[in-house]
């Protein structure tokens, strides 16, 4: 028999693509049960507006109609949508809008069809009269007095005030050479995944069963809160996630339309299913960002940072989703970046608005603290007429100082920050690039050289770090089955992260057996046990912690059983090549095979062993990893029309040990380019009025390949002690370290003219105007 | 997106598809690529009862060369026209404009006489159309009739088609051997349609002066146009930056440009200029090669 190689570290293609690019891959619409109904929802055309009535007659009996429901169907009879997370105000969140509506797309009736084109025919016809209120979707604006009221019961827009005061930080801006004050802003995104969300619900009647197949990121943590909102015991909901293409955050949560699923189907009895559309992604989707951020940042001359003083403003939306106001939390707390920052205190302000909510998007929290640590960096520069690369070594966290307690209380695992931003220099050629650019500028040529030293939070986390009902621990099953393959039962749910092959190399290493020889299982309440989810960059570092623990059972148990086979104490064992052997002599050995065939034989080789191959682990993290790198990128501005063009653009990211190079390579690839869209391009927009102007694609800037330049990538390896396989995480590095960095280039590329800062998106035209009016200045 | 109920019928001839359009009148839309008229029927801001697909006729989709003129067929589609080699060889313009639409799918699918009638303020042919001085034809019941590129698009995604008539074909006269031309354009980061599209033709006499020069510029306003105050600052003129510059500040005199989230008519304005000002020098530089 051929040897088995070693799988984890190598370029191992992704087990899950042959489906995905062959189109065979099962999503929610995919899924067909005989007498489906479909059903379409009716959505607010105004961002706030009271609703004098609503007449469903027409839509009642028009053809294949099969139900109309408003919100007064429902009223009492199921719950709301939950928001876990902590606040002053939290508003009741209806599936349908209970007599007024509070954002463009809020969902005010679902009519069930035969089919979808029958039902949005008679959705077409209901009629209702509205009466238009003032409404207000500038987050600022929303605190003003006289500004109009979303939840009259609050009688203000406040949904809740966090404080993290720290007298020390007063002390240092009394005491510093220089205090550099700035607003900077976090625009709304829309994450925009491949695959829309959707969901189909089927009751049966006579087990008292619902099963809801939803795209979605957290099948466990959404069956909870779907059997809560419908009135059911947990153990008759199963939530299964079929291939989700997508979520990105977004779907880290629990929406009106998988709620309403549910309910139809149990009332009438048959399959419904709802597949959003795109126009309803981009309006009733969760989006991301939405900061307002005011800094004043002490420094002394020679480039030292004494602290950070911020105030947010957190423009929420109209209603709270599952963890809308914990997000900025994270901004707050991780805004000192990589640098020991001796004092922080922040102010946020989260504000109701008349827009959809916000919530997770891909960084959660952390794009957000990184923008403003490495812009603070770029202005502290600035202002003080010194090197960015100076600036961050002065300040950086020594690698001799791990774990270390920052200012806000995070402990950072482990890092060497100047290891990664020394390798990024090196790429670009810095020094070299620096002559060039000045060479350039003698020329009318515009180029800048943009750094970003991230740090983020990963492997989250902690469940103590958490809402109680969103916690930090993950789940895993391993099974050797009766043929010695492997299965595994994870409780973290991937959507395009690649666990079916990361998880699949670490167990078939530790058994000695072929990747091929293991299956991994997520997505299935009825099939794997209760788990949390996959968000935050935990799939490896807290997911694959349980893998581990439960292969170290299942190890355990072969080796004390192999034990009494080899005549060799179990420590003394190994798994290689499908045998067991000794550690000393692999020579020595039995096949996995015999081992295994005892295990489930009717006469354990141990007396009192119970028979069976499995164990089920659970993984509570003891801290987080904090995942760092260094992005650099260089750019040309275009003076005549203020067009971005790439030279080069480098990516050193430290993620810990690396199980999958190549999956940890399309991870950074795929987060530079929602990085640079936010630096670049996206942007939700709403106008003064609240109607949402990027309602389509035609007008909302996701970005496309052209659109992006040649990515250089590298690493610098610095393990997490946290868990045993030393990984930090790596999903939402790219994006975080991105953003900065872009926008660090392009303010640099403008720094002869005397730009200090502008607003992301960069769009060309605002890069023309600040170019045009320095030039007439 | 669900388009309402509609019956679909495959014409078999152009006088196939005028017969169906008469009988069914307002109720009916020719249906060409659907890369413009689906999304609308998606939003159920069109929602036709009768589709005529227009692709199936061999006589539409040809491409071909008669009489000393190419002719196109209106249900070719964008990548056939760019890949076609007497295109690239005759109306390297065509070529370049339909190169520069969309992405693969779209120009798999999408066809010219789709997106001339459709007149998408920020459709791409319409600039190069223009410029080469295609001739339209639009067959109706007994009968045909030919218009001029220039008398075509009248307002915003509004032509000179009437009702119950069907673009056939679009002809042109093959570029003279010598001259040059360029299409540039700046796409819009979310459609990807033309924020703006300039395409320049000219050709140069011995002296190396221009002799003619003909631009057409989508994206700016309502509708494509001849940028008629450019042509006459170049006719005549030698082919030098100072002049090109000066001609191409012209580009938007008049124009009530269009504006949005991603650019303002201002600097839609500004960006119609500069890429007037890049089209004419990268024709003139191919007419010196
Ligand atoms: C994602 C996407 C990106 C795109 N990007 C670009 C771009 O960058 N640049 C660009 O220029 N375009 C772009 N388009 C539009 C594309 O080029 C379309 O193909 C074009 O606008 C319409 O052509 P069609 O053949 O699809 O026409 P259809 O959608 O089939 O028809 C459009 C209209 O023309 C009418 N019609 C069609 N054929 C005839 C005929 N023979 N006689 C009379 N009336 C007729 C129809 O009734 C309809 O009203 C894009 C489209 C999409 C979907």
């Amino acid at each position: 028999m051929a040897v088995v190689p070693k799988f984890v570290g190598e370029r191992i293609k992704r087990r899950e693509d042959p489906r995905l690019i062959s189109g065979t891959a099962t999503y929610v619409d995919d899924v067909r049960l005989p007498g489906t109904l479909s059903a379409v929802v009716l959505r607010s055309p105004y961002a706030h507006a009271r609703i004098n009535s609503i007449n469903v007659d027409a839509a009642r009996s028009a053809p294949g109609v099969v139900a109309v429901l408003t919100g007064a169907d429902l009223k009492d009879k199921v719950g709301g949508i939950p928001c876990v997370a902590p606040a002053e105000h939290i508003p009741f969140h209806p599936l349908l809008a209970q007599g007024k509506v509070r954002f463009v797309g809020e969902s005010v009736a679902v009519v069930v069809a035969s089919d979808a084109y029958k039902a949005q025919d008679a959705a077409d016809l209901i009629e209702v009269d509205y009466d238009s209120l003032d409404a207000v979707s500038d987050p600022e604006k929303a605190l003003e007095d006289g500004a109009p009221i979303l939840h009259e019961e609050f009688g203000t827009n406040l949904v809740t005030r966090a404080l993290v005061p720290n007298p020390a930080v007063d002390e240092a801006i009394a005491k510093a050479d220089k205090v550099i004050k700035f607003r900077i802003v976090n625009q709304r995104l829309a994450p925009v995944p491949m695959e829309p969300r959707g969901a189909l619900a089927d009751w049966h009647q006579a087990l008292g069963h619902l099963t809801v197949w939803t795209s979605t990121q957290i099948p466990h943590l959404l069956r909870s809160a779907l059997a809560a909102v419908l009135g059911l015991p947990e153990n008759r909901v199963r939530v299964i996630a079929p291939e989700v293409g997508g979520g990105f955050g977004a779907k880290l949560n629990f929406y009106r339309e998988e709620a309403l699923v549910g309910y139809l189907s149990r009332m009438l009895g048959k399959p419904v299913k709802w597949i959003e559309r795109r126009r309803e992604n981009l309006a009733t989707t969760t989006h991301g960002r939405g900061q307002i951020t005011y800094l004043e940042v002490p420094v002394k001359n020679d480039g030292t940072v004494l602290g950070i003083k911020a105030k947010f403003i957190c423009d929420m939306g109209a209603y709270l989703q599952l963890l809308t106001p914990a997000i900025p939390g994270f901004s707050g707390l991780m805004m000192t970046g990589c640098y020991k920052i001796p004092a922080m205190s922040f102010e946020q302000v989260m504000v109701f608005t008349n827009k959809m909510a916000t919530d997770a998007y891909r960084g959660a929290g952390r794009p957000e603290a990184a923008y403003i640590a490495e812009r603070t960096m770029d202005m502290v520069a600035g202002e003080l007429g010194l090197d960015p690369v100076e600036v961050r070594r002065r300040n950086f966290i020594p690698k001799d100082a791990f774990p270390y307690t920052t200012c806000a209380g995070l402990v950072y695992d482990s890092g060497d920050y100047n290891a990664a931003l020394n390798k990024a220099l090196e790429i670009v050629d810095y020094p070299k690039m620096r002559a060039e650019q000045a060479e350039a500028l003698k020329h009318g040529r515009y180029i800048g050289i943009g750094i970003a030293s991230y740090v983020e939070i990963c492997g989250i986390g902690p469940s103590a770090m958490l809402p109680p009902k969103v916690p930090g621990w993950e789940s895993a099953t391993v099974r050797m089955e009766p043929d010695s393959r492997v299965t595994v039962l994870t409780g973290i749910s991937p959507h395009g992260q690649g666990q079916e092959t990361t998880f699949a190399q670490m167990a078939a290493d530790a058994f000695g057996i072929d990747i091929d020889d293991v299956t991994v299982v997520h997505g299935d309440t009825a099939i794997v046990q209760y788990g949390v989810g996959t968000f935050g960059s935990r799939g490896l570092s807290v997911g694959g912690a349980a893998l581990m623990m439960s292969v170290g059972k299942v190890q355990d148990k072969l080796k004390k059983i192999a034990s009494t086979m080899m005549e060799a104490p179990p420590d003394q064992l190994t798994f290689t090549n499908r045998t067991v052997a000794l550690k000393s002599d692999a020579s020595k050995s039995i096949p996995l095979q015999a081992v295994v065939d005892a295990a489930y034989g009717w006469k354990m080789p141990i007396p009192g062993m119970e028979p069976g191959l499995d164990a089920t682990s659970v993984f509570e993290p003891t801290g987080c990893t904090f995942p760092f790198g260094t992005h650099i990128s260089v750019v040309e501005i275009d003076p005549d029309t203020g067009v971005v063009k790439f030279l080069s653009y480098v990516a050193v990211d430290d993620c810990g040990n690396i199980i999958s190079p190549l999956l940890v390579a399309g991870q950074v690839h795929g987060g530079i380019a929602q990085g640079i869209a936010q630096a670049l391009y996206e942007e939700v927009v709403y106008d003064e009025n609240g109607q949402l102007i990027t309602a389509t694609l035609m007008d909302y800037a996701a970005p496309r390949a052209q659109m992006l330049p040649r990515y250089e990538l590298a690493h610098t390896v610095t393990p997490s002690p946290l868990n045993p396989m030393g990984v930090k995480g790596v999903g939402e590095a790219g994006t975080i370290g991105s953003t900065p960095c872009v926008v660090n280039a392009v303010m640099d590329a403008l720094k002869p003219l005397g730009v200090r800062h502008i607003d992301m998106p960069l769009r060309p035209e605002k890069l023309w105007r600040a170019i045009k009016d320095a030039k007439k200045a | 997106m669900y388009p309402g109920q509609f019956e679909y019928h495959r014409a078999a001839s152009i006088k196939d598809a005028l017969d169906l359009l008469k009988r069914y009148g307002d109720d009916a839309k020719l249906l060409s690529g659907g890369h413009s008229l689906i999304p609308m029927m998606k939003l159920r801001l069109a929602q036709p009862a009768h589709l005529i697909d227009v692709t199936k006729i061999a006589e539409m989709r040809a491409i071909s060369e008669s009489n000393g003129k190419i002719v196109i067929g209106a249900a070719a589609a964008h990548d056939t026209v760019a890949n076609s080699s007497l295109v690239r060889d005759k109306l390297g313009l065509l070529a370049e404009a339909a190169a520069a639409i969309g992405d693969v799918q779209v120009r798999n699918r999408g066809t010219i006489g789709g997106s001339l009638t459709h007149a998408d303020p920020a459709a791409d042919y319409p600039a190069a159309v223009l410029a080469l001085e295609g001739e339209i034809k639009l067959e109706r019941e007994g009968g045909s009739r030919t218009v001029k590129a220039a008398d075509f698009f009248l307002d915003l995604m509004t032509t000179a088609v009437q009702p119950g008539e069907l673009l056939s074909q679009i002809s042109f006269a093959p570029i003279p051997a010598g001259a040059g031309y360029s299409y540039q354009k700046y796409p819009h980061p979310a459609s990807g349609f033309a924020m703006v599209g300039v395409a320049a033709l000219l050709s140069l006499d011995r002296s190396g002066k221009i002799a003619s020069a003909r631009v057409g510029v989508t994206g700016l306003g309502p509708k494509a146009f001849r940028a008629s105050a450019v042509e006459a600052a170049l006719a005549g003129k030698s082919a030098d930056a100072a002049t090109i510059a000066a001609a191409a500040a012209k580009t938007a005199d008049g124009i009530d440009a269009l504006g949005d989230i991603h650019a303002s008519s201002e600097y839609r304005a500004e960006l119609a200029r500069v890429y007037a000002r890049r089209a004419i020098q990268a024709a003139v530089a191919r007419a010196k090669a």
